[in-house]
């Protein structure tokens, strides 16, 4: 048996050994980071890439400056935003009711299945052309198609694991004679929680790509805008600034989701 | 008339390609606060017959009596249904588990919520109740969904091998607990196993099962000697290994002569 003082200091060598792997991920990480810029900015000065399609980190901070000067980022910015954050949350919002619906009726599940099927396979952005003409070339369209993209396939993972959860925690519920709609509360959603969660962090992305399509359709405001204006007039410093804010705020969102996560899901 | 009767069950599974009969011809009868176990081999419809009784579904034809009512469309009375796993929702701590009964019947108030924290120190497990099922042993586990099961306060208490997946120990000492707990609050109680020595330590009457289709082959009614001690007593008794050889050599001739 090993005393006391000896376990605690082998745990402190351990907690030791876990911090100084985590510098070091945290350093190659960095290192990463400032060597593309880096080289990036050294290809385009020495012209080893085309400084006019590729830019560089200098000319897209100075855009960047400019751009958060006279307002025009922030506007378009917060459209974008908007939009995104609707979509995402009627496209998830949507797609949990209507799988909660198909878990009420079996019979109408069985119907729908086919269709299910061939509407998960059709590439939703194709749709754009006719929501605008059906919504009006203005917002309400894009944060359709931010919505669109994503209910289907949220309907079909939330609907498989509504009906994964084991029908024994049904029959406890069924016992204290339970209505549907407290099984459904009681077993049904709570169990679902950690798909639900995961399609979140999909359902981030794809909404994305629906608001950034949706608005390289209508071509008024927002990032998606500012890309296909960029390419139009040939400002590829513009192209690349509304890329690396994408980049930026996708990833803000996505880690929100994962503060949801470890908030909801508290048993583990 | 009993407390619980059966009359004249058959249930038959229907599936696309084949029809089970699961149960055929089951005609019994319970008086209160007895202790019946169901022996039988694996398949010969225990399960089905419990969920039957808990009125889960209906059966082919025949009926059930509690207190001369149907049980089934029955809302009012409340069954205590133990599955063979504890079946305790992992994302509720262990006192929501327990008042999970009261609050979907309505009924979970504080002097029920008292109540219900006083069985699970009944079932020994106080200080507990913030804690989640996983972070409690198989044993503790199953205590839990016995208390959540009392809590209701049911008439009956259907007990679905309850013990099965627990060691050996652990299942002599719930025996006796579940045992000396039910006795205390007078219940009825039915109990499914496969195990021969839980039957006669615990029960007043033992139903042996045959399999395809599910019948009631035989019925032994333990003598007043081993009712009256303690699971673990009732095992060290000397009438136990007699009447375990009984029940054995009956069982085994089901094997040998399947179906009579
Ligand atoms: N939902 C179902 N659909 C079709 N057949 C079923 C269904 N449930 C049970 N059966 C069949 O009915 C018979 C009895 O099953 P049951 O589960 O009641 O047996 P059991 O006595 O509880 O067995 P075990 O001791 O293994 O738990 C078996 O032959 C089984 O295959
Ligand atoms: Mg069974």
């Amino acid at each position: 048996m090993k005393s006391t003082r000896e376990i605690n200091s082998l745990h402190d060598q351990y907690k030791a050994s876990l911090r100084k792997e985590k510098r070091w991920v945290h350093f190659f990480q960095l290192l990463i980071f400032i060597t593309f810029f880096t080289l990036w900015e050294a290809f385009s000065r020495m012209e080893w890439i085309d400084p006019l399609i590729f830019s560089s980190p200098y000319k897209v901070w100075s855009l960047f400056l400019e751009k958060v000067m006279d307002g025009t980022l922030l506007s378009h910015l917060s459209i974008t935003v908007f939009e995104t954050l609707l979509g995402f949350l009627i496209g998830t919002l949507l797609g949990t009711g209507l799988a909660a619906i198909l878990w009420w009726s079996s019979l109408l599940s069985k119907i729908l299945d086919p269709y299910l099927v061939i509407l998960n396979a059709m590439p939703k952005v194709a749709l754009g052309p006719i929501l605008i003409v059906a919504l009006g070339p203005n917002m309400t369209s894009i944060v359709a198609m931010g919505a669109i993209i994503s209910i289907i396939i949220t309907t079909i993972v939330v609907y498989t694991s509504f009906r994964e959860v084991d029908p024994n925690y049904l029959k406890v519920l069924q016992t204290f004679g339970a209505s549907r709609l407290q099984m459904f509360k009681e077993a049904i959603l709570p169990a679902s929680f950690p798909t639900i969660i995961s399609t979140l962090k999909v359902n981030v992305g794809l909404s994305w790509v629906g608001v950034i399509v949706g608005e390289f359709l209508v071509s008024e405001k927002g990032l998606g805008y500012m890309i296909i204006y960029g390419f139009q007039v040939f400002n590829f410093n513009l192209v690349l600034l509304s890329l690396l804010i994408i980049a930026v705020f996708a990833t803000i969102m996505y880690q929100l989701v994962e503060l949801l996560e470890r908030k909801l899901i508290k048993n583990n | 008339m009993g407390f619980l009767t059966i009359n004249n069950i058959h249930h038959t599974f229907f599936t696309e390609k084949t029809s089970t009969t699961a149960l055929e011809n089951i005609s019994l009868d319970i008086e209160e606060g007895e202790f019946i176990s169901f022996l039988g081999p694996s398949g010969c419809g225990k399960t089905t017959l419990l969920s039957i009784i808990a009125g889960l579904f209906y059966p082919t034809s025949g009926n059930i009596l509690l207190e001369n009512k149907p049980i089934h469309g029955d809302t009012g009375f409340s069954i205590g249904y133990m599955l063979q796993q504890d079946y305790l929702f992992p994302w509720k701590t262990i006192e929501e588990n327990i008042m999970l009964g009261l609050k979907l019947l309505q009924k979970d108030d504080a002097v029920s919520r008292t109540q219900a924290l006083k069985l699970l120190g009944d079932v020994g497990l106080s200080g507990v109740e913030k804690q989640f099922p996983r972070q409690l042993s198989g044993g503790m586990r199953q205590r839990a969904a016995l208390a959540r099961t009392l809590a209701v306060d049911p008439k009956i208490l259907l007990l679905d091998e309850p013990f099965s997946a627990l060691d050996y120990q652990t299942k002599l000492k719930l025996e006796d607990l579940v045992s000396d707990t039910l006795k205390a609050f007078g219940k009825t109680a039915v109990l499914v196993t496969h195990d021969i020595g839980e039957s006669i330590a615990m029960s007043d009457r033992v139903y042996l099962f045959t399999a395809k289709p599910g019948r009631i082959h035989k019925t032994f009614t333990i003598p007043a000697e081993l009712r009256s001690l303690s699971p673990f007593e009732a095992r060290n008794h000397p009438l136990y290994p007699e009447l375990f050889q009984t029940i054995w050599k009956e069982l085994e001739s089901l094997e040998i002569h399947p179906g009579n």
